[in-house]
Parts: structure tokens; C-alpha cells; sequence
């Protein structure tokens, strides 16, 4: 398990521990069953062409799952998810599979995240967040914000 | 240029609501959404582990309301009401912001509804711009408010 973080070490400007993701199309396929989300724009070639997006993209909940890992895994099991939000800015297209579970070389994303804010509302030490996903050329292709409780080495 | 008009027709929509939605959430579905999006919690997969834990049972990871998730897609139909109602074609997505209150675990039954919240006419870089949004309440089977989805959809 992840160390547990306390509001005292939190400061602005620190870093959310990155978390690394590889979207390849068996991903898409997985995740498309799991949350029931069966829009061939996910899967199909010739549908993703039609739409004008060239190939198959990645789902934006799946995007947004991930930015909720991201904060989930940096809170630790004493931190509570309050808030998040994110907007799709840019598209993003997964790796082909080269066997069964090994993808093809290529794009790797990154979510990241920077403390914006740290408050005390009522009894909870509350720390708001700067969030996105990164693709391989460095692009925010997901960008949004969340807000976090952690725990306080005081109490 | 200029920001969009909201009319009256649209304005009446203003609370204008979808559903009630009816989502079970099982077991197996939140292992498989974990699974999916590759969340390692053992709360989230791990049956033993979380029979153990504060919960006493498996928990979904943030955001995942029961099989199909897709079921709140619900919400395009009360886009689709706006256009009927006038509102340009042009459609983006805006992006979306959760408030979640309360956990879910397996076992939970949650009743979603779908509510027009608000129309604002704006001018953007696409020019005049309708912005809506439109708020999903998932309230658990002890009538706590466990999550509020709010999606916000450009029409221009």
C-alpha cells in the first residue's frame, strides 16, 4: 500500500505522485464491457473514420477513471475523494496489441496533478488539486480539478 | 456576435427531468470495472479483504455506479429535448464534476434522476453559445445522496 500522506506535508505546488497508463485496444474492448459502454467509436475503424476522429479513441470516463486512481492512490486509505472534474480537450488514440496482453511500442500517458489549495472547512483539512493526462508529446489531452480530505497529524 | 437568447420554449424546459434510472450494484460488475480500469485497490477486487475492512464489503472505486454506468447517458436525452426545443445543433461536451457524498458497495441499489439544472445563453469562440447543465442524483436504497454527476454541454 501507498504511504499515507497528513495535510502538514502538503504544500502548493506539490506533486501528485504521477501515475503511468498505456491505453491499447484490448483496454478499450475491457473497458467497454465492465461500464457498458458499447459506442463503436470505441472499437471500430471505419465508424471512428466516419466520425472524423481517423481511429477508434479512448473512452473519456475511462480517462476520467484514471484521474480518479491518480488522486485515490495519493490520498492513501485514510484520504476521501470529495470532488473531481475534468473536460476532454484532446483525443487520444490506444496501442495495438502485439500478442495477447503485450501491447505495441508507442504512446505512454502519464496522470499528473499539483496542489492548488489547502484549506480547513468545518472539521475537515481539505486540498484542492490541479489534475490532467498526459500523452507521449507532453499534450493535456484531459484537464480538470479535484478536491481531496486528508488526514491530519494533529488530530 | 452576440451571447445566445435563451427563449422562452427553452427556459420552460429548465427542470425538466429524465428517469428515475435503477442501478444494482453487484459484485462482479465492480471487480470487472476495477479490472477495466486498472485500479488495484483490494477493496475493489478482493471479496476477503474488504469482508475485513471498515466497509465489510466490496466497494466500487469513485464514479462507478453499477452496471451499465452508461445507463446515465440518459442525460443526451434531455439534449435531445433542447434541440427539439430550438437549441443549435452544434454540440460540444463541456466536461463533467462529481460530488461524491457518500460509498457504494455491492448490494446497493441506486435510483439515478436526470435534471435539467440550468441554461445560460453565452458568447463564445463557436459564437453565440446556449451552455447547459444537467445533474445526475444517484440516491442509495436508505435515501442518502450518494453521488451528483453535473454535465455541461455546449450547444452553438
Amino acid at each position: 500500500m501507498v504511504k499515507q500522506i497528513y495535510y502538514e506535508d502538503v504544500e502548493i505546488g506539490s506533486e501528485v505522485t504521477p501515475l503511468e497508463k498505456i491505453a491499447t485496444t484490448r483496454m478499450l474492448v475491457q473497458y467497454a464491457g465492465a461500464s457498458g459502454d458499447f459506442n463503436p467509436l470505441h472499437y471500430e475503424d471505419d465508424f471512428a473514420k466516419n466520425l472524423g476522429v481517423g481511429h477508434p479513441i479512448v473512452h473519456g470516463l475511462l480517462k476520467r477513471a484514471w484521474l480518479v486512481n491518480l488522486m485515490i492512490d495519493w490520498i492513501g486509505a485514510k484520504g476521501k475523494l470529495k470532488k473531481l472534474s475534468c473536460r476532454y480537450r484532446g483525443v487520444d488514440y490506444p496501442r495495438k496489441m502485439k500478442t495477447l496482453d503485450e501491447p505495441l511500442d508507442g504512446d505512454t500517458w502519464w496522470c499528473r496533478g499539483k496542489v492548488t489549495r489547502k484549506y480547513v472547512e468545518g472539521d475537515e483539512c481539505l486540498v484542492e488539486c490541479e489534475i490532467w493526462v498526459e500523452n507521449g508529446n507532453k499534450e493535456k489531452t484531459t484537464t480538470g480539478s479535484a478536491v481531496v480530505v486528508v488526514p491530519s497529524k494533529l488530530k | 456576435m452576440a451571447a445566445f437568447v435563451v427563449t422562452d420554449s427553452l427556459k420552460q424546459l429548465i427542470g425538466h427531468k429524465e428517469g428515475p434510472i435503477v442501478f444494482k450494484v453487484e459484485e462482479g460488475a465492480i471487480q470487472r470495472y476495477a479490472q477495466a480500469v486498472g485500479d488495484s485497490n483490494p477493496l475493489h477486487s478482493d471479496i476477503e479483504y474488504a469482508a475485513g475492512s471498515e466497509w465489510g464489503r466490496l466497494m466500487a472505486p469513485p464514479g462507478f455506479t453499477g452496471w451499465p454506468v452508461a445507463k446515465g447517458f440518459d442525460m443526451f436525452k434531455v439534449v435531445e429535448k433542447l434541440i427539439q426545443a430550438g437549441a443549435p445543433v452544434g454540440l460540444l461536451d463541456g466536461g463533467v464534476e462529481y460530488d461524491f457524498l457518500a460509498p457504494v458497495g455491492a448490494g446497493d441499489t441506486l435510483v439515478a434522476v436526470v435534471n435539467l439544472a440550468s441554461i445560460e445563453g453565452r458568447e463564445t469562440k463557436m459564437g453565440p453559445t446556449m451552455v447547459t447543465t444537467i445533474e445526475t442524483t444517484y440516491t442509495n436504497q436508505r435515501g442518502i445522496v450518494v453521488l451528483i454527476a453535473r454535465n455541461t454541454f455546449l450547444n452553438f
